[in-house]
């Protein structure tokens, strides 16, 4: 597993991307936050329709990532990666119009958010909520276009709630088997609407995950624009070049609750400093600024070319239209509105007898029973296995990193599963979290199982541990 | 002319539209060397090799999702469930993905969907079902239902010819028992087409698949007995072909439902809905309807026997309605 830039202030192995580019991350980045800003406040005047979730302090992921992306290639996004779409070449007010419902709006005001698409210029899938299922569909996107000749990646991405579902297994599974060009985007922000990652996956890294389906994977920093496209951009040429599906786990946190109903107090304070720190736009700006690739007047110029695109796009949007409401009888079937046709980028003579014509037969290359080599196998990782048990009962142990694609199996001592976690006792008083391994804990610890902030006694509780911490702080 | 069985109208239909258009691919578990649970699919990968016949993990929602995928880029799968049962497995892919895609976003979903389905074969409650009113309940699909080796041929190269999703039901008891007799040259069957399978004046008995074959048998009964029933094969059952029914039921004004599915929440209930709104003046007594009991697929012969509708229950059903 190739770990990028992780905990890192700053990117600095960036050679590969122009000023230009360094640039366009950044505009892309602001774009992507200042139009959910002014969305929070259509909300707040009740001009969004619907839901609206915010993706604060994951812009770099959504950025980075489709910015790795040729404009050949396919992607779908989930619903907190605006600014992929604003990569791809959808405008704000394709999203404006999306969230206010309105008749100017891509599904015409059928669905909202970022429930759209575009199969002909843009090449992006439209999403659904139930999570996972674009694992599939993308997976299927991709083998299409290796069919049709046209060398093309696909890449969605999933959270680490939706790598829970069936659908993600079963694509990834398929991917793996049929070695498409696909690139799958775990996007860990930590919480899976009010769960954290401990009470979802008994792992640390979501990458690890790969290993059981026989792709490579990689981990980045996802408040790390930059180490997030060079990470993206390796896995799209390594995909382009037939080396199957490639994981991304990227490491971020969601600064909002699941949508704007919900004000988060499930999420300890300490995390909400921690990630703020690290907010992805502000250490850019540093970054760009230490890199002398910007000065303070480039950045007013974007901000202000930012300020007058949004202003433009949300008055078309405010005065724009509903539906008509018999717009919702019609288009429940496609009689004859769409062209259905193949872009083919090779000759259709290979697909067509008796050229494409094979002699139907397995070839079976194992015949799968127990060889020599692996009882040697077996037996060493027995024995180490009996040396290591003492060490993996006192809970010490990590599973190791798991590796990519190609590498040997690792053996079977290795496997060991993991101790239980401890049982829920009153959690000790922590000190303050400075590190990924103790927010963590910290976050398993504070939500009792079966328990949230409803939960009267729940409240007390925490509000008492907060006291009992304040007076503790106070005595030093 | 040649003798074909409903099973080789079905393979011949994938054949053919394979060979016309590139664009067509197949999907489905056991489809390629094995040629398929029932054969269907028997011959296809040596002819069109794997890039176009996959055979796919047992994994539906991952076979029916990239199928959706594949059909973004104009390609149109034809996709296999070993057994129509495990469609269970990927309702999500098909109701939420699939079938809402056109609708939501303006993108097709030209994609069949077929699969052997319906009891009779002792099969038990998991290789038997007709699930086809989960689907019914879904706009945005096509369902297609046939009973003829004719009908399935024709109705499959139009169903790889739309630009919808369609689901293509295909009764294991009819696969190899119906033989008929097809034209050599090309043809296909427009969607949305019921059949007069026999032209009647007392009342109208409508059905589909192999209760379409049971409702015959039982008019041939009912016809010693001097009751002459119309029978309609409805072939497609989503769209429903309003226009043949009502008309005959305006001819016969009774009318009799049978359906190898279960009774609550059956295709009759919809179809006497239909009538009740459009044809009541023309009514002369109670709509009937004679289906599957209210309960899983039994395995044992006698359970099965009296789960399943057959002529006998049908013509009972008809004697009393002829008495209105």
């Amino acid at each position: 597993m190739h770990v990028a830039n992780l905990n890192k202030e700053t990117s600095t192995s960036a050679s590969k991307l122009t000023r230009e580019q360094y640039l366009d991350l950044y505009y892309y980045m602001q774009l992507n936050r200042q139009l959910e800003d002014r969305m929070v406040r259509l909300f707040r005047q009740n001009k969004i329709v619907g839901g609206l979730y915010s993706s604060l302090g994951q812009e770099a992921v959504s950025v980075g990532t489709a910015y790795a992306l040729e404009p050949k290639d396919w992607l779908a996004p989930m619903i907190r990666n605006i600014g992929a779409l604003l990569v791809k070449g959808f405008n704000p007010r394709d999203i404006f119009t999306q969230h206010m419902a309105k008749y100017t709006s891509p599904t015409l005001g059928k669905d909202g958010t970022s429930h759209f698409g575009d199969l002909k210029v843009r090449h992006t899938v439209s999403p659904i909520s139930m999570l996972g299922d674009l694992i599939p569909v993308m997976t299927g996107v991709a083998m299409a276009g290796r069919y049709l000749g046209q060398n093309i990646v696909a890449l969605t991405w999933i959270g680490d709630g939706g790598s829970s579902t069936g659908a993600f297994h079963e694509g990834l599974n398929f991917a793996a088997a049929q070695r498409a060009p696909f690139v799958l985007v775990v996007e860990n922000n930590q919480w899976a609407y009010s769960t954290p990652v401990s009470r979802q996956v008994p792992i640390k890294n979501l990458a690890d995950r790969a290993v059981a389906y026989g792709i490579t994977s990689k981990i980045v920093d996802g408040n790390d624009v930059v180490a997030v496209y060079m990470t993206t951009k390796e896995a799209v040429d390594e995909c382009r070049s037939g080396h199957g599906p490639v994981l991304i786990e990227v490491k971020t946190h969601r600064m909002k609750g699941h949508a704007q109903h919900d004000p988060a107090e499930y999420v300890p304070k300490e995390m909400v400093e921690y990630w703020k720190a690290r907010d992805p736009i502000l250490r850019y700006e540093k970054f760009l600024t230490d890199s002398k690739i910007w000065d303070a007047k480039t950045k007013s110029e974007i901000d202000a070319r930012i300020e007058r695109e949004l202003d433009e796009d949300q008055k078309f949007a405010e005065d724009s239209p509903l539906p008509p409401p018999e717009l919702a009888e019609q288009g429940v079937y496609c009689d004859g509105c769409h062209t259905i046709e193949a872009d083919w980028r090779r000759s259709k003579k290979e697909l067509t007898p008796p050229n494409c014509s094979v002699d139907a037969a397995w070839e079976v290359k194992s015949f799968g029973s127990i060889d020599r080599e692996a009882v040697a196998e077996m037996k060493a990782a027995t024995e180490t296995k009996q040396v290591a048990v003492p060490a993996a009962s006192a809970g010490t142990r990590q599973i190791p990193a798991a590796r990519g694609n190609g590498a040997p199996p690792l053996p079977a001592s290795k496997f060991v599963p993991k101790v239980p976690q401890k049982p829920f006792v009153k959690p000790p008083a922590k000190a303050p979290i400075e590190s990924n391994e103790s927010i963590d804990t910290a976050a398993a610890l504070r939500v009792p199982f079966g328990r949230g902030p409803k939960d009267k006694a729940f409240r007390q509780e925490r509000q008492e541990k907060e006291k009992t911490r304040r007076d503790k702080r106070g005595r030093r | 002319m040649a003798t074909i069985t409903m099973l080789e109208g079905i393979r011949q239909a994938i054949f053919e539209e394979m060979d016309r258009d590139p664009a067509v691919v197949a999907l489905g578990e056991d489809i390629g060397v094995y040629g398929g649970a029932f054969k269907v699919t028997e011959g296809l990968l040596a002819r069109f090799g794997p890039e176009r016949v996959i055979d796919a993990p047992i994994s539906e929602t991952a076979i029916v999702g990239a199928a959706c995928g594949m059909s973004y880029l104009g390609l149109r799968p034809i996709v296999e469930m070993q057994f129509i049962d495990f469609i269970a497995c990927c309702f999500n892919q098909v109701t939420n993905f699939v079938a809402k895609s056109h609708y939501r976003w303006g993108a097709p979903v030209p994609m069949v969907l077929r699969g052997p389905s319906g009891g009779g074969v002792h099969g038990g409650p998991f290789h038997s079902a007709n699930p086809e009113m989960y689907f019914m309940h879904t706009p945005g699909l096509k369902i297609i239902y046939p009973s003829t080796a004719y009908d399935a041929k024709g109705l499959l190269k139009s169903a790889v010819r739309d630009n919808n999703p369609v689901l293509f039901f295909e009764h294991k008891f009819l696969y190899r028992r119906i033989k008929e007799e097809i034209p050599v040259e090309e043809y296909t069957i427009p969607i949305g087409k019921a059949a007069i399978r026999r032209e009647g004046t007392d009342l109208t008995i409508i059905s589909y698949a192999a209760m379409a074959h049971t409702s015959m048998e039982a008019a041939e009964m009912l016809a010693k007995e001097g009751i002459d029933a119309e029978v309609i094969d409805l072939r497609t059952l989503m769209p429903l072909d309003r226009e043949t029914i009502l008309a005959s039921v305006k001819k016969t004004n009774k009318l009799l439902i049978v359906h190898e599915d279960t009774r609550t929440g059956g295709i009759a209930g919809e179809i006497a809905a239909v009538v009740c709104e459009s044809a009541f003046d023309d009514l002369d007594g109670p709509i009937m309807r004679v289906t599957a009991l209210d309960t899983p697929v039994p395995y044992s012969p006698p359970l099965e026997e009296r789960y399943l509708p057959n002529a006998e229950k049908v013509a009972a059903a008809a004697r009393e309605l002829a008495k209105y």
